[in-house]
Formats: C-alpha cells, structure tokens, sequence
C-alpha cells in the first residue's frame, strides 16, 4: 500500500526528470533567451520566434498567448463565477441548489475536446458575426479614437483591431472561460460553505441587509480561499490544451489585438510535437513542456495550500 | 434607556414541531430578567424570536405579537431595523477573526454608516468599559484581531460590539455557559451593572445566576411559559409544582 | 451620554437598495452561466443525436471525401486503450489511497501525498504524453497503444487515490471499531470490512476517473498517436475516440464534423452516467453501510 501512495512522488519525479534530460538540447544552445528573445526575418523586417525549418526557436509567442489568453478567461470568469458561487451558498432556494451544482459538476468534467469541437462549430461564428463586431464598433469608432487613441488600445492598432476571423486570443479566452468556471464556482462554493453559521448570526445580529452579511461574515472570511480558487482555475487555463489548439490559429507571433490569431504552450506542443522535424525542434518543445509544468505545479501548489488554509483539513475534492 | 417587551400569543415552529405554544409575558425595561428551564424547553427560541433570528431558518415560523417599547417588531418593522435595536449575545463567543479588537467592536456602528473617526473610538473605548475589557485591551486595539482573546475576553468583547449600537434590549443566550467560572463571574457582574441602562433577557441554564442576576424569571417546560415572577418568589416559593420539581432538581 | 444611531432614513435605502442589488447582480451572473451551458449541452445532445447511427458504431472511417462510415476503430481503441490505463492506475490508485486512509492518518508523510496528489492532478495532460513518449516510445522506437495507456494509466493514478481514500474516510470509524470489537483477527481483515462497506463508493470513484481519462486527447497525441484502420495490436498506432474528434473537427468535410459530433456524444454520455452515479451512491449513503 504504501509503495502504491509513494508512486504520486515517484510520477512527479519521473516526469520531471524526463523533462530536463529532453530538452538539454534546446536549453544547451539557446539558455534562458529561449524564452525572450528573438530573430528578425530578413524579408519582412519582422520579429521571427519561431521557425523550425531554419531552426530558429524561441518560446516567446506561446508564453504571451498563454497569458493572455489565461488572463481574459479569468476576467471574464471570475466575477461569473463568485456570483454563481454566492447565488448557490447564501440566495438559492432548497429545491434548486441540487440540480444546479450537478450541471457544474457535469461542465467540470466534460472533455476539452469537446468544447473545442463546439467552439469551432458555434463560437467562432458567433464571435465573428456578433460579438466582435460590437467590440470592433466601440473602440474603433472614430470617437473613441480621438479620445483614447494615446492609450493605444483603440483603434486599428489597439485590442480589437486588425483582421476579425473569429478565432483566435479571444476565441480562446472565451473557451477558457467557460471551462474553468465550474472549478472556481465549486470551489468558491466550498470555501464559503466552511465559514460556520456562527458569523453570519453575529453580523446578522447587529442589523445587517443580507448582502452586507455575505460581505462581512463569508467573504471576509473565505477571501484567502476565494483567491485560491482563482489561483487554481488560472492553473487550469495555462494548462488546457486541446481547445485552445482549435481555436487560437496557431500563429506563432505576437500582436497586440485579441483577434489576432496566435499561439499557446500546450497547443504548439500539441501541434508539432509528433511531426518534429528535427532533434532540436523536439527538444525545443520538450522545454516548452518543462516550463509549462513548473509553472502549473507552482500556480496550482499556491492555490492548494490556499484553499486549504481555509477549509482546513482533507483538502478539496478532485475535480 | 431600555425599553419593555409585550410578548402576546406568541407561537413557533420548526417545521412541523411546534416548538413555542401561547407565550404571553411583559419583560419590564431596565430590568434583567431569566428565562430557565431543561434543554430544549424553547428558551433559546424564544428570545431568537424576540429579535427576530428565527425567522433565519427557512423551516421556522412565527405568528403572534411582540412589541418592543412602542413597535410591534413583526408587523411594523423590517428583521434588520429589529436587530439594530435589540441587541444579541450568542452561547459561544463569535468574534470576527479577521478583524481587530477595535473593528471588531466598531463593526456594528461602521454597516450603519458611522465613519466620524472620533466619534467611533469614544464609543468603541466606552463599549469596551461597559463589558469590563477596556483595561486588558486598551493598548492593542487595533493590533489584535478579535479572535486571539481568551474565551472570556471573547464573550465580553461581543458583550462590548452588541452595545456599541446602543440598543434598547440586550438578549443573552446563555452567555457565560461556554467559559469557565472566573469569567462566568465577571459576566454576571457586568449583567449586574448594565442593567439598569438596559432591557437584559437572559438564557440561562444555571439556576445559582438567575438568582444572582435577575429580577424577574421564567420557568419554561416544553414550549410553554410556566410561571413567571419576581425571582425572589420563583426560587423560594413558586406556585406551580412543575416549577417547584425542576428548582429542586428533580428533573432537567 | 449614550450615542444613538440616527436612524438616518437616506443611508437605510441605500443599504436596502444595495442589498437588492446585490441579489440581483448574483442571480444575474448564475442565469449568464447556466443558460449559455444548458445551450451547449443541448446543442451537443442534438447535434450528436442527429448523426448517430449503426453505422458509427460497427464502421471504420471512409477516406476521406467520402460519405458514410463510423467510427468503430476509434471506439475500440479507445477501449483497449483504456484497458490498459485502468490495469495501471486502478490497483496502485486504490492501494494508494487506502494507505492514506487507513494507515497513513494525519501523518507527515500521508499529506505530503495527498498535497503531491492533487498537485499532480492540475499538471497538464501534454505534460503526461511528454513522460510517456519519452519513457515508452522511445526506448520502443515506435509509437503504440501501450504508450497511450501508460500515459493515461499515469493520469489516473492521483485521481484513483483521492476518490479512494475519500470514500473510504466516509466509512464510520464505528464499523471499524464494531469489527475489531468481534476480535477479527488482523488489519487485513479490518481492511476488508471496510473496503467492502465502501466499495460503491470506491468503484463510483474508479469509473468517474475513467471517464475523465475516456476524454483525453492531449496525452495520446504522441503515444497511440491514431490510426485510420482496424487495429488491437498493442504495438501499433491505434485509433481513440477524442483523437478522432479532434482530427475530423479541423477536417473540411461535413461528413466528419458529422461523425465529431456523434463522437462526441458517445463521450458526453458515459460522463453524465459517471457523474450521477458518483452523486447517486454518495447521497444515499451507502458507503455508511446502509443498504
């Protein structure tokens, strides 16, 4: 028994170690600029990143694509996802808390492939014909340009300018957020739950609306764990592979506007890992991989301990 | 001052279980008075009616007339302005733990809009001498939080958090029956002093402190208010034999 | 003198207007977040219903331009592949998780895994299929369902040694006392009192890490890799499920998208059957040893 339990550590280590020794490679020749530099291509007088023909590779694109691409899905997500949270714990009738925490058990669980299949089939149109345009209406209207145009966020060269195909950052930022949602509804849900009556009584007491109850009495105390879950729904998106491969172009560049195509960890390695074209080119990735699973086991080790400071105890459970 | 309590025909429910049957009873202003009785007689739900805590379990209900002072609570007042004006006391201490001992007391006076700085420490370090704690906490204040007092300390700094909004009633759920006998007693005092500026409803389940404490008490069996009188007269001559039987202990 | 709180009229609206708009604000966001997932999930039933047939069932894909065909293989395949993961991670996933449970309690040790455990758990998938090409496929020189299942298989370890040690914690301590009380004679016995009083529970736990694995795409990308035809041998490429989907969504032909859908269906199904068992065993107690 207790050698099956060791074997978690055993699987951490071999992953790891498989990890470092693939991607010496990569690391020997190009070190930590790997990671931030880049070659300008000869005709175009653009930054290149990434080009495995003429073995050019730097990880760049796909670290900002996975940010931004994490980043929208949390903003979109979170204050969704607290709301629901609330909803559940503090306001819902008896009769709907159960239906309803077993669709967000369901939408936890439901394959990423899946959701990228219904995200090329409906989201993508629906962003490009109605969504975007309302986005591309407002901050690129000559207005807006006057007014903000020093920010440069508006405009041709701003967030929503350059081409509207549909897919894309914020493709990806939205399917993003429609999958970790359940997780930081469910754990929020926990966190908030673990708070004992005993507070809310005492703020109710004082002559507190109820809203102001849930300020005081829950919030307040299930903040550290509420930013847990955050932390670990932000662990979720950086990791999330398929999806975001069928839906963010893969483009390897960068650009400031969300509807540019681009590109992220997980997807570049699952687009090319397989058709490699070279040992370098493998071991390129393979470091991609590594810091892909440094970054997630931080990200999610903080939330963990987060979430667990406040629930104290067997910590929450597996999605 | 505080304000006296006409409690009228007053029933509740858990759900099914009827847990308060034809309660009538006049709690005198600026007095203390004690309810007693066995476990599960309905004392504690009596006076979570009295500010209206009850109603806070969706499966309880209430029908009957309480009016405090002028207002009857439940037909002319919403259950928040209710509960800033009578205030509560819980069996354990429920500080707030990520607020500090002067948040903490303040918390009640800040969700009503109070922000004058100075007005909000006269009155948080005046609550603080109210409930006897004004001495041991007056130097960290604002350094500890609420929840790293003794349990005593605890208790009595709610005591001081459920004054500092000046209510007209101050309900008392068993107060001291979580602290052990040093604190019990510094409660008691304070019960002792504070009420003659208060209405006090005490809980209690130690006979010995509603004799200490209270003018007035109320002996509860099932859900029913058996007898209620000077305490002097409940504990040395009571005039009905259920009374009689649980003072002598033999029951409950 | 004693201040009183005036009952300032203004500030109580406003705190009475804030509350309302608070609930309002929360049944909001529950109705933005419910309404669009009810679409998917209806959309998915619909589109996928729709293009279920026999066919998909007992056929290997067409090539391509042509209509018709299944995805028999890719069913298949994925069974085998799973097979393979379970035969892994179901035995050391539940001997982990009754060491966490019943001998490791409270201890150093046992937290470290439990901690290590859920970690692992929000490590990526591709992450897995990197691991396993390098420690299967490559000393193989070939890509196999063997290395698929060994990803796999290594993914559901964490998840078998939660769900495990979850279930077996919800057992009474008082049905392990009332079987040391009868003087059973050693640990192992215990141990099977209570494995057996949980084994809903634990077996629930096994199928809901199933599914999740049944869904997978991003491991076998660069192990099983995928295969067009007919193929059970452990050596070779062979056929999935959400490989499959993956590849017919980004195809230009309708008919595959077709297919996708039912594909994707067939795995939506054997999830919600997952999720409502989980819940089902759960909320009737069975695992206390009622019946």
């Amino acid at each position: 028994m207790l050698l099956c339990a060791i074997s978690i550590f055993a699987i951490v280590a071999l992953i790891a170690i498989e990890l470092v020794l693939q991607s010496q490679m990569s690391w020997h020749k190009f070190g930590l600029p790997f990671f931030y530099k880049f070659n300008v291509d000869p005709d175009t007088h653009m930054p290149l990143f990434w080009d495995p023909v003429n073995g050019t590779f730097y990880a760049l694109p796909f670290l900002y694509g996975t940010l931004v691409s994490s980043l929208v899905a949390l903003a979109i997500a979170v204050p969704l996802a607290v709301g629901v949270a609330i909803f559940l714990t503090e306001m819902c009738p008896r009769f709907l808390r159960s239906p309803l925490s077993f669709l967000t058990e369901l939408l936890a669980a439901i394959p990423s492939v899946v959701y990228g299949l219904w995200a090329i089939f409906v989201l993508i149109p629906l962003l490009r014909e109605h969504i975007n345009p309302i986005f591309i209406g407002i901050f690129n209207a000559p207005l807006t340009v006057k007014f903000f145009g020093w920010t440069g966020l508006v405009g041709d060269d701003g967030l929503f300018g350059g081409v509207n195909l549909g897919l894309g950052l914020l493709a990806a930022g939205v399917i993003l957020a429609i999958m970790i949602l359940p997780i930081i509804a469910s754990l929020t849900r926990e966190v908030m739950t673990s708070v004992p009556n005993s507070q809310r009584e005492a703020v109710l007491a004082l002559g507190a609306t109820r809203w102001e109850m849930i300020r005081v009495a829950v919030l307040r105390n299930a903040r550290i764990g509420i930013v847990g879950s955050i932390i670990l729904g932000l662990g979720r998106a950086l990791g999330e592979t398929m999806a975001v491969a069928m839906v963010i172009g893969n483009n390897p560049e960068i650009h400031r506007s969300l509807l540019s195509t681009g590109h992220s960890m997980a997807a570049v390695i699952a687009n090319e890992f397989s058709e490699a074209t070279s040992d370098m080119h493998r071991s390129a990735l393979v470091e991609i991989g590594l810091a892909l699973f440094l970054v997630t086991i931080l990200v999610n080790g903080l939330a963990r301990l987060l979430v667990w400071a406040v629930t104290r105890g067997t910590p929450a459970r597996v999605n | 001052m505080g304000v006296g309590i006409e409690v009228t025909n007053l029933n509740a429910w858990y759900g099914a279980n009827h847990t308060l049957q034809d309660i009538n009873l006049p709690i005198p202003a600026n007095h203390a008075t004690a309810l007693i009785g066995p476990s599960g007689c309905g004392k504690s739900t009596f006076v979570r009616c009295l500010n209206r805590m009850h109603e806070t379990n969706p499966i309880a209900k209430v029908t009957g007339s309480v009016r405090i002072g002028e207002t009857d609570i439940y037909a002319d007042a919403s259950p928040v302005e209710v509960r800033r004006r009578v205030g509560m006391v819980f069996q354990r201490p429920n500080p707030f733990p990520t607020m500090s001992i002067y948040d903490n007391v303040a918390s009640g006076l800040k969700l009503n809009g109070f922000s004058n700085r100075r007005a909000l420490d006269e009155i948080v370090e005046r609550s603080l001498k109210h409930a006897a704690l004004w001495d041991e906490v007056k130097d960290d204040l604002k350094k500890k939080s609420g929840a790293s007092l003794s349990g005593g300390q605890q208790q009595r700094m709610c005591i001081a958090r459920a004054l500092a909004v000046d209510p007209e009633v101050l309900l008392m759920d068993e107060p001291a029956s979580a602290l052990d006998p040093v604190s019990t007693s510094k409660i008691e005092d304070l019960i002792f002093q504070l009420k003659s500026q208060y209405t006090i409803v005490i809980v209690t389940h130690n006979m010995q402190q509603a004799a200490r404490v209270a003018e007035k008490t109320g002996f509860f069996l099932n859900g029913r208010m058996v007898e209620f009188d000077s305490t002097h007269k409940i504990f040395t001559n009571p005039s009905d034999k259920r009374t009689e039987d649980y003072i002598t202990g033999r029951f409950g | 003198m004693r201040a009183r709180i005036q009952e300032n009229r203004t500030r109580n609206s406003i705190r009475a207007f804030t509350d309302h708009l608070a609930t309002a604000l929360a049944i909001l966001a529950t109705v933005l977040v419910v309404a669009p997932l009810i679409v998917i999930f209806v959309y998915l039933l619909y589109k996928g219903a729709s293009s279920l047939n026999v066919a998909f069932f007992t056929q290997i894909p067409k090539p391509e331009g042509e209509t018709g065909g299944g995805m028999a293989n890719a069913i298949v395949g994925s069974g085998m592949l799973l097979a393979i993961a379970s035969l892994l991670g179901i035995p050391i996933g539940i001997g982990g998780g009754i060491y966490l449970a019943e001998f490791g309690r409270g201890t150093r040790l046992a937290n470290a895994i439990r901690f290590t455990a859920d970690v692992l758990n929000g490590v990526p998938s591709i992450v897995m299929g990197i691991a396993a090409y390098s420690l299967v496929v490559v000393p193989m020189h070939h890509y196999s369902a063997l290395a698929g299942g060994v990803a796999l298989g290594i993914m559901m370890i964490p998840t078998v040694t939660r769900t495990t040690e979850e279930m077996l914690l919800m057992v009474p301590h008082s049905i392990r006392e009332a079987a040391l009380g009868l003087g059973v004679p050693n640990w192992r016995s215990v141990l099977s009192i209570t494995l057996k009083t949980a084994s809903p529970g634990v077996i629930t736990g096994c199928m809901l890490a199933f599914a999740r694995v049944a869904g997978e795409t991003a491991p076998l990308l660069f192990t099983a890799l995928g295969n067009q035809f007919w193929s059970v041998n452990l050596n070779r490429e062979i056929a999935a499920l959400p490989l499959q989907i993956y590849i017919y969504a980004q195809s230009p032909y309708d008919d595959q998208h077709r297919l996708a859908w039912a594909g994707a269906l067939v795995l939506i199904v054997l999830i919600v059957l997952a999720v409502s068992l989980v819940r089902y065993v759960a909320s009737r107690g069975i695992l206390k040893g009622a019946s």
